[in-house]
């Protein structure tokens, strides 16, 4: 791993260490982050797809119901006898935190008087099929509007594990490695500076020893 | 009080009406994308759009998928499923961990 291009100094290298520590931790948390999103996720991406294919299935049906019901009643029969509906939907949306990520979660109200009575026609002109039709229609939506939020959710946590996965290994792969060579660099530095100076110092006394034993011996003779 | 709204081809969407989704019919991409946009930013937590549609117009769909709301979820419509709603749970796990290491990659 390539050093980062600083000047080898003593206060320098405190603050690298001191990034080298923070960037430690941060790994360690993101670390902890990532296999606890990652333990969710896996969950939740599994159950969504099993929900999807219950709703696939679900919806296949209503379909047939409903194309058999077209096949015996009139086109503008049909459209005319779901112009308007008894039933409606409210969303409320509140919001659930797991690991900062923020997911939705529908909760749905229906606003018919009469559950049981939701097929917004008389029954004079319409066939048996349109009502098993919409009757399958209804059952199917809770799971629908579940199938909703989980997505939503699996696809939002996907978002935040990749952001940080990818975190995880950039401080793992190249900032701690790049911070330590780096350290390791500035320490040889610093050391092999201080080799020069003790060893200046050493030939400085040699030369200030053997001067004054030659003034001495000039003194002598 | 947010609303659900269904947008695709008039036969397979027909139903929804009758349980108090709001129904979008239009089989025409540009029309669809039209729609989506006013969808949401008209107070729509929920967004169903069938599979074919959805395709089409994959980039418009994508510009929400970091937001919380609307969800905009793929449907099959009467012609039934085309996998391409589960190839987008697919790619979310793909996406999450680097592979799919869930649904086993069976197209």
């Amino acid at each position: 791993m390539e050093r980062m291009n600083v000047n080898p100094t003593r206060m320098m290298l405190t603050s690298l260490k001191k990034r080298l520590k923070t960037a430690t931790r941060g790994h360690k948390l993101m670390k902890d982050k990532r296999d606890e999103l990652m333990k969710e996720f896996l969950e939740l991406a599994r159950e969504n797809g099993r929900l999807r294919s219950e709703v696939e299935r679900g919806l296949q049906r209503v379909y047939n119901h409903f194309s058999l019901a077209s096949a015996i009643m009139s086109h503008e029969v049909m459209q005319e006898s779901l112009m308007f509906p008894k039933q409606g939907i409210n969303i409320s949306v509140e919001t659930k935190n797991i690991m900062s990520v923020n997911v939705p979660i529908f909760d749905f109200k229906t606003t018919a008087e009469d559950p049981t009575d939701i097929y917004p026609y008389g029954f004079a002109r319409t066939s048996g099929e349109l009502d098993s039709a919409i009757d399958a229609m209804s059952s199917i939506l809770p799971k629908l509007l579940d199938l909703a939020a989980k997505e939503k959710e699996v696809a939002l946590l996907a978002a935040e594990l990749e952001k940080t996965r990818r975190r995880v290994n950039a401080l793992e792969y190249v900032m701690i490695p790049r911070l330590q060579v780096t350290i390791r660099y500035i320490a040889m530095k610093l050391d092999e500076n201080e080799r020069g100076n003790q060893t200046r110092l050493m030939k400085v006394k040699d030369m200030m020893l053997k001067e004054a034993i030659e003034e001495r011996r000039e003194k002598m003779s | 009080m947010y609303k659900v709204a269904v947008i695709g081809d008039r036969e397979s969407v027909l139903g929804f009406k009758a349980i108090g989704i709001t129904v979008y019919d239009t089989e025409d991409i540009e029309e669809s994308k039209k729609y989506l946009h006013e969808l949401v930013n008209d107070n729509y937590a929920i967004i169903y759009i069938t599979e074919q549609l959805a395709y089409e117009m994959i980039d418009d769909i994508d510009r929400y998928k970091d937001e919380m709301l609307p969800a905009i979820i793929p449907i099959p419509n009467k012609d039934g499923a085309t996998g391409r709603g589960m190839d987008n749970v697919k790619k979310a796990v793909e996406r999450a961990v680097g592979a799919d290491i869930l649904f086993g990659g069976d197209k």
